[in-house]
């Protein structure tokens, strides 16, 4: 009823490309930020520690899994890698360069897994699919590996774990949950809406088009070599800046072995039960992997009366999230996203659908 | 009824763009897939603003020719001229950037993207924008969206497709599918446009859509067009000039009336035993 | 005992380990040749056929019993995905697919675990992993019986297999549908059978092949990571080759092994983590079709 388009005109190209072409998405994103603002001071502190933040966090990395995979077609089952390199880049840039502002360290935390990601992509220009995800395992197993045995990444540590140091923006310190959120919200807010920029203009139709067909790609002069790399790098440089937000504001105490195989599967299931090629989508996928345990659980408490014994859950889980991957490839191959613009679609119409 | 396409006919003064000089010289091409000659030892040339149309039965190797055209083949011997440079190391990308464009057999469209996005791709030599400038939104990166859109949506026109242009393209049927290609390949601006079999599993009708299509291309921006068409009947009404390919090898070049009295012609048409 | 024989030793521990890993790539092969798909879900496949049949055995059924209790449950594995995973996305692509088999890797796995437990178990295969005593005596090499013992087994496997595909009428079937579907399909052979006893085998293979493992150290959830070490297998051997992936099988074994041996130290260890993944890098920086594979030719 309210979410009509009618004396809404586009009267230019410019005006008709807009993020949001109609004044109630724009109103409903700005209502959605203010509330995503808004929310410590109605959420109490595990609610932003255990979910929030992480749950925005993944969503930045499940964005970057989704650029190479959704968007540009190179299936990797290496973002963890790229986390992990995210993370530790950011520990030793605060830890050497004295004074390096936070946010600079985060961006060049994104910056060294992109240019590791290049170097990772580099066998992408030869092969795809299954021979793909196996490059990418070499990544995933090379950088978690080098991470734990060349000591100088972690300081020499004895424990081999770092302490990710305290976050400090223009002398500030932050490090309630709540300002911690916000910081994390500041970024991936700009890396989305960044990202939303590059997927909907040439950029994304440079990848989509390597992803849909390769040889016709090129022949509308595409360089399949840049285009495939520069996916490579932009994906791994929002898994890194996940990575480090990671360690700084969610973990705290990091080990490489945080991010294992495990994690990456996790990333890449958000992407596909979330929606390939789409942005909303790594956020709805994020937030479905990350809640469904903690509803599991709840659940199974409800259902026996007792906790239930984790490892149960675990593979519940497990078999719940395959199920869901193997029905979305039948059913809907772009997940909750398309679900989503259905419902919108119809709402548009509602209530007279003829 | 109707009225039967004609352009053959048309007085050299009557075109928009008269007919000029060579712009693509191919010498004695001849391209082996292991023992298999494809092409064996073919000489032609395309005119500017032309329609060239190369045919054959089946298998024999006009696809091969276009491949070898736009660098996806590396032929083992010839050279290729483009306007009387020498080609060598010829890639698609190359290919691409000198301004030739082509469609494909089996349409090769991005099938997970709409018929604008398609048509946009096509303009990828016209996006200097780097991934910084368009993810931030930087003046060059936004004008020039709005410039391939102007295009886009001038083809978009020009082809008659407006209702479909938010529809992914997997969803349309196979006659528009084949539009929308040539849209993408026009996107490019191309001086040379390569099609191949442009017809290929369209009814009449939509055969003489295309060919109209394929003619008001050559008229209104002059491009020059090198075809492949595996049934004589419609390119002969459109074409300026025709080769004809038999078993890799060429058999006859000259204008359609030519071709169409042409001995050999009739026998690979009917199958003489060789 | 001199460096040599250690080496000799060392070598045989790796190739015996190479065994096992083109054992899983193997039940991967078979698939492949007869519906190209890639199923990554084969390692999961492994770590299910063991664990069922130790379940069984368990329940108090003899070793004949569970084994051929086992098996059957495999053929039922793969008839299921066959009927609700593969046959509604026929004719998607390789990429969709291979998508589909990692969310069943998942649902296998899981499956496994609310069935049999997620607890480390004893398989007792009646060998011991032990030296064997006349090498250990005459030569100071540790060669571990059990190991020898998987060589043979994994030999006659291999062996069956080859005859089966090249000797009976099911296995010319199975390549007549492995060249081309429609066409195996329009001469009369029966394609749902045949993908349905491929998808048997491969589980009876990835059953041998967890009973193998199993045996050494133990069935546990962990076979699931080591079974992942057949994929850089196959991208050395090639997809299609039966030669191809026990050779490259025996190339990553052999090869991890000495590595970690020899150079593994210097680095704190765990070498042989990754080195199969960057060897099939660059594989596939040379020769991208695998060492037999069919040359792949892209066709505009």
């Amino acid at each position: 009823m309210f979410y009509r388009e009618t004396g809404q005109f586009r009267t230019s190209y410019a005006q008709d490309s807009q993020i949001l072409p109609l004044r109630q998405d724009r109103i409903g994103m700005a209502f959605l930020l203010l509330a995503a603002i808004m929310i410590p001071f109605v959420a109490n502190a595990y609610w932003l520690s255990a979910i929030m933040i992480p749950w925005l966090i993944l969503s930045l990395v499940a964005l970057g899994q989704n650029i190479l995979m959704g968007y540009a077609g190179q299936l990797s089952l290496g973002s963890a890698g790229f986390m992990a390199v995210g993370a530790f880049s950011c520990y030793n840039f605060i830890l050497r360069i004295d004074g390096i502002p936070f946010i600079v360290a985060v961006i060049l935390s994104g910056v060294c897994a992109a240019l590791v990601g290049i170097v990772f992509g580099l066998p992408s220009l030869r092969i795809r699919g299954l021979y793909l995800a196996v490059a990418t395992l070499a990544s995933q197993f090379f950088i978690v590996w080098s991470l734990d045995k060349f000591g100088w990444f972690k300081n020499y540590d004895p424990s081999g774990v770092i302490t990710a140091q305290k976050i400090v923006i223009m002398g500030y310190t932050l490090d309630t949950p709540a300002q911690k959120y916000w910081v994390v919200l500041g970024i991936v807010a700009v890396l989305a809406l960044l990202a939303k920029n590059m997927a909907r203009g040439s950029v994304g139709r440079g990848w989509m088009a390597v992803r849909d067909m390769d040889v016709a790609a090129e022949v509308t002069g595409l360089s399949l070599l840049r285009t495939k790399l520069q996916a490579f790098a932009i994906s791994s440089f929002y898994c890194g800046v996940g990575g480090a937000l990671f360690a700084f504001a969610y973990l705290q105490t990091v080990e490489p072995s945080a991010f294992t195989i495990d994690l990456s599967f996790r990333i890449l299931f958000m992407v596909i039960i979330g929606g390939l090629g789409t942005i909303i989508g790594s956020f709805l996928g994020a937030g479905f992997i990350l809640l469904v345990p903690i509803f599991m659980n709840i659940f199974f408490h409800g259902l026996f009366g007792h906790a239930v014994d984790a490892s149960i859950i675990s593979a519940s889980e497990q078999v719940l999230f395959g199920v869901m991957i193997i029905s979305f490839m039948i059913f809907e191959p772009l997940g909750l996203a398309r679900l989503w613009q259905l419902t919108k679609e119809r709402l548009r119409l509602w209530p007279f659908k003829h | 009824m109707t009225a039967p396409i004609q352009h053959s006919t048309l007085q050299p003064t009557e075109r928009a763009y008269p007919i000029g000089a060579p712009v693509l010289e191919l010498d004695s091409i001849s391209l082996r897939f292991g023992g298999v000659h494809a092409l064996t030892n073919i000489s032609f040339n395309v005119l500017e603003h032309e329609i060239r149309a190369i045919i054959g039965p089946n298998g024999a190797g006009k696809s091969s020719m276009l491949n070898v055209i736009n660098g996806i083949y590396v032929p083992q011997e010839g050279t290729i001229k483009f306007r009387g440079n020498v080609l060598n190391g010829m890639t698609p990308t190359k290919a691409a950037a000198m301004g030739i464009s082509r469609t494909f057999q089996n349409i090769a469209l991005f099938k997970g993207m709409t018929v604008l996005d398609n048509i946009m791709a096509g303009r990828t030599l016209h996006s200097h924008a780097t991934f910084l400038e368009v993810a931030f939104q930087a003046p060059r990166a936004r004008r020039e969206e709005t410039e391939s859109r102007e295009i886009a949506e001038e083809i978009i026109e020009f082809l008659e497709i407006e209702h479909i242009r938010k529809t992914p393209v997997a969803r349309l049927p196979y006659g528009l599918q084949k539009r929308v290609e040539l849209g993408r390949a026009l996107a490019a601006r191309p001086s040379v446009l390569l099609l191949d079999e442009p017809m290929a599993g369209m009814n009449i009708e939509e055969k003489q859509d295309m060919c109209r299509s394929i003619l008001d291309v050559n008229d209104h921006y002059g491009t020059t067009v090198v075809l492949i068409e595996h049934d004589m009947g419609v390119v002969m009404d459109i074409s300026d000039r025709v080769v004809v390919l038999d078993y890799g090898k060429k058999i006859v070049d000259g204008t359609p009336d030519e071709v169409r009295s042409n001995q050999n012609v009739i026998d690979a048409y009917l199958g003489v035993a060789h | 005992m001199t460096g040599f024989l250690f080496f000799i030793e060392v070598l045989v521990g790796g190739l015996l380990s190479g065994v096992m890993y083109a054992l899983v790539a193997l039940g991967f092969v078979l698939i492949y040749k007869a519906s190209s798909v890639f199923n990554f879900a084969q390692g999961a496949m492994v770590l299910f056929a063991v664990l069922s049949f130790v379940g069984i055995m368990e329940l108090g059924l003899p070793f004949w019993a569970a084994l051929l209790a086992a098996i059957g449950l495999m053929v039922l594995v793969g008839m299921a995905t066959e009927r609700f995973v593969l046959r509604p996305l026929v004719s998607q692509n390789e990429d969709t697919l291979l998508m589909a088999t990692i969310g069943l890797t998942f649902v296998i796995e899981g499956v496994a675990q609310l069935a049999w437990g997620v607890d480390v178990r004893n398989l007792d295969l009646g060998i011991r992993d032990e030296p064997i005593g006349w090498v250990m005596d005459k030569t100071g090499m540790l060669i571990s019986q059990l190991d020898i013992m998987a060589g043979i087994v994994a030999g006659a496997m291999v062996t069956a297999l080859a005859l089966l595909f090249s000797r009976t009428k099911i296995g010319r079937g199975l390549r007549a549908v492995a060249d081309d579907h429609t066409a195996a399909l329009s001469i009369g052979i029966p394609l749902k059978h045949i993908w349905m006893l491929v998808w048997a085998t491969a589980g009876v293979v990835a059953l041998v092949a967890g009973m193998l493992w199993g045996a050494r150290s133990g069935v546990q959830f962990a076979l699931v990571w080591v079974a992942l070490k057949a994929l850089p297998v196959l991208i050395i051997g090639g997809f299609t080759s039966i030669p191809g992936v026990i050779i490259a099988g025996l190339l990553v074994g052999a090869s991890e092994k000495t590595i970690e041996v020899y150079f593994g130290p210097y680095f704190g260890g765990g070498v042989e983590v990754w080195f199969p993944y960057v060897l099939a890098v660059f594989f596939l920086l040379i020769r991208p079709e695998g060492l037999f594979g069919e040359k792949i030719i892209r066709r505009v």
